[in-house]
């Protein structure tokens, strides 16, 4: 048997998170690194992702933080000299490295094997001709599909379908470069550019307006094989289904769709010969029993994630153990504890996955939904009806929504948002109730099929109830089991929220909490995944009792641009620091993408929203000691004041210190009353103020409307001329709604501090630096730890403000202050008492765990100074962020004050370089090999380039740039080629080289940031994200990378394999 | 949702616990055998299934009456398409949330109206995992639909009778498939469900559909078929009586469900009642003899006990969740019988190639 062989396993990641590949791979690679630790196997992992469990101390035995590409993970094997790997739990990233080294014969060389599915199987998934042809083996249907290999052939087979038809690009994650052609224009547009990034394209039917349904299949190696999940998506094919609404089980098959599609799916996994895992996605005819197999990911994927929460079915860790050569017969089902892992989950309640998109972040996106996924993360909701489920999904996204209505969100045109979605639909769909229009006539919009659009409408209906008639008990009660907020409903009514609650209380209203124990209750079990119902009538479980204390701590909720996978971590190490003092841990989280949401991970999960109503809820029920409110991020944060209103204790720092913190007015003053500067700053309602105030501190300045939710819509204006266009494009400014307007240092370094405290005392710092000026949000930022070139006085300065800072707000817990260092000079922009982004970075490089150190602090056991901290380190760490802009058609790539990037990785290096150039190459950066494109803006950055160019020419590089460019450098003995604009109809233009790859590197530093749409800054950023070429858009990081490649030059064999223990 | 409009209904369980709710299908108050399903599709089936006869059946699915019911239409041989017998044979139906619209493209009415056609009532509006959890804990109980403004049954009075007498057929049936094989067998209806007919009639096999009490010993046929029934297998006094007969033959014989019981019983071997039975898609059942487990769909609250089994008999499947029969063979003779359905509707169809394994031998 395998398991008796295998001595040690390497593991391939995701690496940083991005749109289509997110969070669900920490969790299903951290189950299965559980799983084979099980069965006392070591365990090698690659993954850069530092902010993930699991790289974490005490899960695998060795965890290499670098890229996860072929070159890499070659020097990693032969190193390690694992017995085998497993490619099917860092998604998409790592199955395709894996079917390289297969191909280059790296795996036969070092005599690994594959465990679970096959290599050859997994090609048959992937390459689409392969695939059709095996599915017809066994008279498996699937879309009318032609194999492509150039845009003339595209053509043709569109041809032979027949407009409207489905461009599909083979190899790609989350459905990159796919979607609907109406034509051959766009079809010659859509085929040009996926050629780029792959060698085969699909042209397909058109199957829009047929449902999508999903499968999850487990087999074994004896044959046995069960589906664990069905899903049926809300939204008909057309929109990628992780932009789509999903819901668990499926909610409109009838018996014999829901077992014919099972059927298929089980035949399927069978032919193919997978063992372990697989999803199967299908196209649903609505009129008949018609199917056609979409796809199946013979991996773990997003979907796999969701089934495993929405059924308790560990589908990761039971794949893994599958792949070692267990059988479903031997597993057993932890959830009951007595069954087997040989069964179907039964539910006896209604999921709902809804995503979470920021497109609001991104001026010129394209915002409408298609084939291509654009949201950044989703939420799981759990409820005993559809309406409850959905309005719960849509509070959880944390968007501002409270739920299916009384939101403020403007439709101003319902019929064009219903045909052409965007993540507003559902609002629209909504409204057209609303408005009065029937079932069909929103069905003909949208095809989301009628059971649905019935049960949306309940809701509207019972709105218009509480609206115009007198709140009754029977309402109330009706509201509340159609998943009305506390707020809802006192919006609805004209009453505070609070005193709704009080009132429904008092009428015996309250919710219910039910088990999620994978058999609907058909036997006994003790499991703690959790949720809350109206639609009940008893509890399943009692509280925590007196002896028992019980520490509650809120999860980060939805990832999102700004939040995500890092809180995740600081949220599971709360929970072991807890464990680990005795307490029993309660966690709140709703994001079925995480580890946090592993009932394993804690004592009670509540698997709920994290909202004031709801927070309320558990406090009662369970009565905690406290709450921890600093580990989420500022979803969990935010409620900590409202919460400390209602006597609920929150644990750490004081509310009455963190309002002080988060309140723009207290901070400032009490930074004058300790004299720490700060960049000048008013909150002002008119705009001639706004216009005195800017003249007055000097432009460029900040502007941040206080009352955005979501944080867009922040801007950096330059002059006049600027400001009026941005004060027409916000919405009014009034005394409601206030603007902050900073004055915006330019050329200053950043410099960060996070740190844990305790009554004011700091016990443990890490003090880190931007490689960037200041201006790039630092989330976007690349980040060194420990600092590289700040003057030792500059960090003293650091250290002895944050210590004010700290003893002021009397700190107990984790938190970061972001500061500006201008000729050492110090100005604080930024506090936050609460764990920061960069906790699990600072953790990892100096390999001592702060937010457990923060968890003591907070259940207020006494702890140390860490002194003379691990400052003196003889490596570097350094974060860089990952982008997702290839998914964001529209979006200018340029960075600034606003965050756009969806994940992070570090890499560890002996020197700065070192660690540089492997943490680019973790976030999809290419060493150029011999072409590099120069576009450099500002006559001055022209100048300060130079030099750069000079080495880059030595080094042997090719040189092309744009015009301006080009001139400079040419009159500066720098000798480079013209590349033109398309635009100036001038060739040879750089689009061409582009397409060709012809280029290994764009260099752009933007003119101005002003550089909005129809610049040619603006088109060549955007075609270089769209071929699929390297850019960097920063003179900091140009810099930084020139320097590097010269140490890679002379040192060839710079980029160290070292695991992460050897530093 | 729309709750308010209907008349308060109330589940009364015999040691006096009340579950509220409203009332939907039909105006009637009534009493049986409370069992829970947790199958999360397929209550058309279900309802029409004849071993629901005499039961309340509690969905744990939440939702129910989604895509409607569909129509009556019929196939060649006159069977219902649709369904599993010709009408609903479960007493009562306890839902936690009834869809009052429905919607699927081969719906022809709702489930309320299907339930008013049939005068049987539900409620809705009930925490039926509270209720399922209460099941469990108490055992299969009886119990009464009560509804606001009409009098209350007073006493739940379960007939004595096996309810197998009043869903088996009246009548010989024969049914003869276009591509007949030539090969018949007497399939003994203790109330047969729709799909086993077809899984034989589609397999071109005679069937000779025969009610529970008939002795079919002495006439013509190529193997025998004992089909699934509601209630104790005990009362099948007769049935077990005919199928002694058989057994000292050497004609294949297949049983499901009821019809394993009956086998068992009629071999010599004990049955007895489960606490709460097994009412799902999703027992996994391990084939002893190759280790494999399958995906079953059952609906059973009696059980054959192994233990009892003769020297010539042997477990054949065994549930992988809490070890009870699942299956039983003669160990020399071509006599086999299963406890879940192989014929599925609804439910999983991993084991359909049983009914392959049994016309084999014919």
């Amino acid at each position: 048997m395998t398991k008796e062989i295998m001595k040690k396993v390497l593991i391939l990641g995701s690496g940083g998170l991005k749109i289509g590949q997110a969070g669900e791979f920490d969790y299903s690679g951290t189950q299965a690194i559980k799983a084979l630790k099980e069965d006392g196997i070591k365990t090698v992992l690659i993954n850069p992702n530092v902010a993930t469990i699991q790289t974490s101390e005490d899960l695998a035995d060795k965890v290499y933080f670098l890229p996860v590409t072929k070159e890499f993970v070659e020097k990693v094997i032969e190193k390690e000299k694992p017995d085998g790997l497993l490619l099917s739990f860092g998604g998409q990233t790592a199955l395709n490295c894996g079917i390289e080294l297969e191909e280059l014969g790296i795996l036969k060389k070092y005599n690994i094997e594959v465990l679970g599915t096959s290599v050859d199987v997994i090609k048959e998934t992937e390459d689409r001709d392969l695939f059709v042809k095996k599915l017809k083996e066994i008279d498996a249907k699937t879309p009318i599909s032609i194999a492509t290999n150039n845009t003339e052939n595209a053509k043709k087979a569109a041809n032979k379908i027949g407009y409207p038809v489905m461009i599909r690009v083979a190899f790609a994650l989350g459905g990159r470069g796919s979607g609907m052609c109406k034509d051959e224009e766009e079809l010659v547009r859509r085929a040009d550019e996926a050629f780029t990034a792959s060698p085969q394209v699909l042209i397909e039917e058109w199957l829009g307006g047929w449902k999508e349904i999903e499968y999850e299949v487990v087999r074994d190696k004896n044959d046995n094989c069960i589906t664990v999940c069905n899903m049926e998506n809300f939204d008909p094919l057309g929109i990628h289904t992780g932009d789509s609404i999903v819901v668990a089980p499926s909610q409109t098959l009838s018996n014999n769709e829901y077992f014919k599609l099972r059927r298929v799916a089980i035949d399927v996994i069978r032919h193919l010969g997978i063992v372990g895992e697989c999803n199967i996605q299908y196209a649903l005819d609505p009129y008949s029993e018609e199917y056609r197999i979409i796809e199946v990911n013979a991996r773990l994927s997003r979907s796999s994630a969701l089934a495993s929460k929405a059924t308790g079915y560990p589908l990761a860790f039971v794949a893994a153990k599958l792949a070692l050569g267990y059988l479903l017969t031997e597993i057993t089902n932890e959830v009951t504890g007595v069954t087997k892992a040989c069964f179907e989950p039964s539910l006896d309640y209604c999921i709902i996955k809804m995503p979470r998109w920021d497109l609001k972040k991104f001026k010129n996106v394209n915002k409408e939904l298609g084939s291509e996924m654009k949201s950044v993360g989703e939420v799981m909701s759990i409820g005993r009806t559809f309406e409850e489920a959905i309005q719960k999904a849509i509070r959880m996204t944390g968007t501002g929504m409270h739920g299916l209505v009384q939101n403020i969100l403007e439709i101003s045109d319902v019929e064009k948002e219903l045909k052409n979605p965007t993540e507003n639909r559902i609002f629209a769909v909504a409204k057209a109730f609303d408005i009065g229009k029937s079932i069909e006539e929103v069905y003909d919009a949208t095809k989301i099929d009628k059971w649905f659009l019935y049960r949306l409408k309940n809701i509207i209906e019972c709105n218009k109830k509480l609206e115009s008639s007198k709140l009754t008990k029977e309402l109330l009660l009706k509201s509340k089991k159609m998943g009305f907020s506390d707020y809802q409903i006192g919006k609805a009514t004209g009453e505070e929220m609070y005193s709704i609650r009080l009132q429904r209380k008092e009428m015996g209203i309250v919710p219910y909490i039910k088990q999620i124990d994978t058999l609907a209750g058909e036997f006994p079990s003790l499991t703690n995944y959790l949720y809350f119902t109206y639609n009940a009538s008893e509890h399943d479980i009692k509280p925590f009792t007196k002896d028992e204390k019980s520490v509650l701590i809120f999860g980060s909720g939805a990832y999102r641009i700004g939040s995500s996978v890092e809180f995740d971590w600081c949220c599971v190490n709360a929970s072991n620091a807890s464990n680990e003092l005795g307490y029993k841990t309660i966690m709140l989280n709703c994001n079925p993408e995480t580890v946090s949401t592993d009932y394993n991970e804690c004592d009670k999960l509540y698997f709920d929203e994290i909202t004031f109503e709801r927070a309320m809820d558990v406090y009662e029920f369970e009565n905690p000691e406290g709450i921890i409110v600093s580990m989420g991020g500022q979803v969990a944060n935010n409620l900590a004041v409202r919460l400390g209103k209602y006597n609920v204790n929150i644990l750490g720092t004081s509310v009455k210190d963190i309002d002080r913190a988060e309140d723009r007015h207290k901070f400032s003053k009490m930074l004058d009353e300790i004299g720490v500067d700060q960049p000048e700053w008013k909150e002002l309602i008119s705009v001639d103020n706004i216009k005195k105030f800017s003249l007055k501190v000097g432009y460029p300045v900040l502007i941040r409307p206080s009352y955005v939710l979501s944080g867009a819509a922040m801007n950096v204006v330059w002059d006049d001329e600027g400001l009026e266009k941005f004060l027409k494009e916000a919405e009014a400014v009034n005394s409601a709604h206030p603007v902050v307007v900073t004055k915006f240092i330019e050329g200053a370094k950043e410099v960060e501090i996070d740190a844990v405290a305790q009554n004011g005392e700091i016990k443990i710092y890490a003090i880190s630096e931007h490689v960037e000026n200041a201006g790039v949000h630092s989330g976007d930022a690349t980040i060194m730890l420990p600092a590289q070139r700040l003057y030792v006085e500059t960090v003293n300065r650091v250290k002895k403000i944050s210590r004010e800072i700290a003893k002021n707000l009397n700190v107990t817990g984790p938190f970061n202050i972001q500061y500006l260092a201008h000729d050492n000079k110090i100005k604080v922009i930024e506090c936050n008492l609460r764990a920061s982004r960069s906790f699990p970075f600072c953790s990892k490089v100096f390999k001592y765990n702060m937010i457990k150190k923060a968890t003591r602090v907070i259940l207020g056991e006494q702890v140390e100074v860490v002194k003379k901290p691990l400052m003196d380190l003889d490596y570097v760490g350094i974060k860089s962020s990952q982008f997702s802009f290839e998914r964001l058609k529209g979006a200018n790539p340029v960075l600034g004050v606003e965050m756009a990037s969806t994940g992070e990785v570090a890499c560890f290096g002996k020197s700065l370089n070192e660690a540089f150039l492997k943490s680019i190459l973790s976030v999809g950066f290419k060493i150029p090999k011999k072409t590099i494109y120069l576009s450099i803006g500002r006559r001055e950055q022209k100048g300060k380039f130079l030099k750069r160019a000079i080495i880059l020419k030595k080094l042997g590089y090719k040189l092309y740039a744009s015009e301006g460019t080009a001139k400079f450098l040419n009159e500066n003995s720098v000798e480079v080629e013209v590349l033109y604009w398309p635009k100036e109809s001038k060739s040879p233009n750089v689009f061409d080289y582009l397409r060709l790859g012809k280029i290994d590197l764009v260099i752009n530093l933007p003119h101005s940031k002003k550089d909005g749409k129809s610049t040619f800054g603006y088109d060549l950023r955007s075609a270089a994200i769209a071929f699929g070429v390297p850019l960097i858009t920063n003179m900091q990081i140009a810099s930084r990378l020139v320097i590097a490649l010269v140490e890679l030059k002379e040192n060839p064999s710079l980029l160290s394999i070292e695991s992460w223990e050897k530093y | 949702m729309n709750s308010s409009a209907k008349k308060s209904a109330k589940l009364v369980l015999e040691d006096g616990t009340e579950y509220c709710g409203f009332l939907v299908g039909s105006d009637v108050t009534t009493s049986g055998e409370v069992v829970f399903n947790t199958g999360m599709v397929g209550y058309t089936e279900t309802l029409s299934d004849p071993s629901y006869s005499g039961q309340i059946l509690v969905q744990t699915s939440p939702m129910i009456g989604n895509y409607g019911v569909p129509g009556d239409d019929k196939d060649e041989y006159g069977i219902k398409k649709h369904f599993e017998s010709d009408m609903i044979h479960a007493k009562g139906l306890i839902m936690q949330d009834y869809s009052d619209e429905y919607s699927h493209w081969n719906a022809k009415k709702s489930l309320s109206d299907w339930l008013i056609e049939n005068s049987i009532p539900a409620i809705t509006g009930i925490d039926t995992r509270a209720l399922t959890k209460k099941l469990r804990e108490l055992g299969t109980t009886n119990g009464k639909i009560t509804i606001k403004g009409r009098n209350e049954i007073k006493n739940i009075n379960l007939e004595k009778e096996s309810q197998v007498r009043k869903v088996s057929t009246k009548e010989v049936i024969e049914y003869i498939p276009k591509n007949s094989k030539n090969k018949k067998i007497i399939l003994v209806d203790c109330g047969v469900k729709n799909n086993i007919l077809r899984s034989f009639l589609v397999r071109g096999i005679e069937v000779k559909q025969v009610p529970w009490n008939y002795d079919f010993i002495s006439e013509k046929y190529d193997g025998l078929f004992i089909s699934n029934g509601p209630d104790n297998p005990k009362k099948c006094e007769v049935t077990i009586k005919n199928l002694q007969k058989a057994l000292n033959e050497d004609k294949p014989i297949f049983g499901i469900c009821l019809g394993s019981q009956l086998m068992a019983l009629a071999a010599g071997a004990d049955t007895y009642k489960m606490k709460y039975g097994h009412r799902s898609h999703n027992q996994p059942c391990i084939n002893l003899e190759t280790g494999r487990c399958y995906i079953t769909s059952q609906n059973h609250g009696f059980a054959v006990d192994t233990n009892s089994l003769s020297e010539d008999w042997e477990e054949w499947f065994k549930n992988a969740n809490d070890g009870t029969n699942e299956g039983i063979r003669h160990k020399f003779k071509p006599f086999f019988a299963v406890q879940f359905h192989p014929e599925a509707m609804p439910g999983p169809d991993d084991t359909e190639y049983l009914f392959d394994k049994f016309i084999n031998l014919l």
